[in-house]
């Protein structure tokens, strides 16, 4: 019993991990533009066959590399292309825009690389147990966990540390400010959405190796992501940090005692903190609402 | 809008509603097309009382739909075959589940409201999705079937007349139509556009904003679950995806193809969207990126929709 739940809550802070890296990303997005990026899920699902397309040629390591970079690429062109037409319009707007990327995104991967699911070699060092009795704990599954964590660091000592990081922070809070400070704010917005849907790629390509690939996986992942946002405040990272591993280990602990609701707690969780707490746990009073 | 131009433009939708049965099957299309558009026209119009006339962006409307769509379904397979009891549950329980989450979020605004209604919308999903042995699962909910209509003097037999169904569908429409339009008028709805116009003005005018937010959210719903019980009478049928996110998204995309800013203008992006679903999903597999690509280009160039395009006027 003891063992089963391990590693369920160890499976739950592992499906935590990448609801966080995908809802750090959203959250970046939203945060400075405005814009709840629907085809983040699609764009995951890119970085995910991206991968799987150039590990042939690079390798395992070099996919891994080169595919989110890729999938940032892709998502500076949309930005600069049709998204950016939008900021400063109704919210309806980007929401209805990138609802259609997401449709379109779905169906290119699927017209690309098929409907069947694809398995997802990854190198032998990484898929054996670690020990017989926690089987579970894989190398892959530690390395997969120890890489989110170097992300997510990464990603706050940018924020924290550099010129764009402190430019981004900034202009969550204030804008106009921003802007009239003498800050780019366009190149700005394109920048933060590059460094959001390279989280996403991110998240895709490390995804593969544990899923598999088939061109739902992104749209499977996004409702939580949005849970995750909500649970740990909006406006705040470090809330959607927290919220994702949150509702990760609570799903996890669902499977043991009651499997076919693994998907509704993390609902039921938000509707708690909405009741108790309107503005998300590490939300700050008075932002968004 | 002019009282003229809107007396004209709502006779004129009533002559083709009231004729389409005569005429759909001669342009290509068939009763069950026009039947479709009717119930997919009253939830766009139930959700447009609450996106265009107050404001409000609500992404999970297909929660409440597909409540209804279930309600109706299970009341028919499970208690009693009786098609009116059947819409009357599926309503009940949509606008209670409407009232229970609205007012859990009657108090954020703008982005943030529409991603927790976004996350709402996905709680019934699962539940469909995952009780296998009531809901049936990914399968959907099968083996029952839309009943007679009883109404004391004469027998309706909507269950097996096409058309008979087509103008029951479409009398409920009317009566839904109807209700909003009144409410509209009425001091309540001007209250509701006030609040859309400047929410802080309204509130300093002593409005109780929240509760009028949560009444607008619920009287929505309500009719989003009218039609959901209506489209699973017409399938004799329902399955999860009917409350997926991606219906949610069908429906804010109809009110603002056919313009939210005006009365009709959902029933109009209804009319196209349905009929375009139609036409692209019997011809080729990748209707997913032709209905996409339409989402793009009514965003980018017809922001105001095709009503608003007509009358040269909208949301700025």
């Amino acid at each position: 019993m003891l063992q089963l739940i391990l590693f369920n809550v160890f499976n739950g802070l592992i499906v935590g991990a990448f609801y966080a890296l995908m809802a750090l990303g959203l959250s970046l997005i939203i945060n400075l533009s405005g814009v709840i990026n629907f085809a983040h899920g699609g764009f995951l699902a890119l970085g995910a066959y991206l991968a799987y397309s150039l590990m042939p040629f690079v390798g395992f390591w070099g996919a891994l590399v080169i595919a989110p970079f890729l999938t940032a690429a892709l998502g500076l062109v949309v930005e600069r292309v049709l998204i950016r037409r939008l900021y400063g319009r109704d919210p309806l707007y980007s929401l209805l825009l990138t609802f259609g990327l997401a449709y379109i995104l779905e169906d290119v991967t699927r017209y690309i690389w098929g409907a069947q699911s694809l398995p997802y070699p990854i190198p032998p060092v990484l898929a054996r147990p670690l020990s017989s009795q926690f089987f579970f704990l894989t190398g892959y599954r530690l390395f997969m966990v120890a890489l989110v964590a170097a992300a997510v660091a990464a990603l706050f000592v940018i924020l924290r540390h550099t010129r764009l990081g402190m430019r981004i922070r900034a202009g969550t809070l204030d804008l106009e400010t921003v802007s009239a400070l003498g800050v780019n704010v366009r190149v700005l917005r394109t920048l933060n959405f590059g460094l959001g849907i390279y989280l996403a790629g991110l998240a895709g390509v490390l995804a593969a190796g544990m899923l598999g690939l088939q061109p739902t996986i992104g749209t499977s992942l996004i409702m939580p992501s949005f849970v995750a946002i909500i649970v740990g405040g909006l406006g705040s990272l470090p809330g959607t940090l927290l919220g994702g591993l949150l509702i990760g280990v609570a799903s996890g602990l669902a499977t043991v005692f009651m499997p076919s609701a693994s998907e509704a707690i993390i609902y039921a969780m938000m509707g708690v903190v909405l009741l108790l707490r309107p503005r998300g746990l590490l939300g700050e009073e008075g932002r968004m609402q | 809008m002019t009282g003229g131009r809107h007396f004209g433009m709502t006779a004129l939708v009533w002559v083709v509603l009231l004729t389409m049965p005569f005429w759909i099957n001669a342009i290509g299309g068939y009763t069950e097309l026009a039947t479709r558009i009717v119930v997919m026209a009253l939830a766009a119009m139930a959700l447009n009382f609450l996106l265009g006339y107050t404001g409000t962006l609500s992404f999970g409307h297909a929660a409440y739909f597909g409540l209804g769509a279930y309600g109706a379904g299970m009341t028919l397979k499970y208690l009693v075959p009786s098609t009116a009891l059947g819409m009357l549950v599926g309503m009940a329980i949509g606008t209670l589940a409407a009232a229970l989450i609205g007012a859990l979020i009657v108090r954020l605004r703008g982005v943030y409201f529409a991603m927790v209604t976004i996350a709402f919308g996905q709680v019934f999903y699962f539940i469909s999705f995952r009780w296998n042995s009531v809901t049936g699962g990914d399968d959907g909910l099968t083996g029952w079937h839309r009943q007679p209509l009883d109404l004391g003097l004469m027998r309706l037999d909507i269950q097996n007349h096409d058309t008979v169904f087509y103008y029951l569908v479409l009398a409920c429409f009317a009566a839904s139509v109807g209700a909003m339009a009144f409410l509209l008028r009425s001091p309540f709805g001007r209250t509701l556009q006030a609040i859309r116009e400047n929410e802080r003005r309204a509130r300093f005018l002593g409005i109780a904003v929240e509760r009028h937010l949560w009444l607008s959210f619920v009287i929505s719903c309500a009719f989003v679950s009218l039609a959901g019980t209506l489209y699973a009478l017409l399938n004799n049928f329902t399955d999860p995806r009917a409350l997926r996110w991606d219906m949610s998204g069908n429906f804010v995309m109809m009110a603002v193809l056919g313009g939210m800013r005006s009365f009709w203008g959902p029933l109009i992006g209804a009319a196209i969207f349905v009929a375009l679903q139609d036409y692209v999903s019997s011809h080729t597999q990748n209707w997913m990126s032709v209905v996409g690509s339409i989402f793009v280009l009514v965003v980018l160039f017809f922001p105001r929709g095709v009503l608003g395009l007509l009358h040269g006027r909208g949301p700025t």
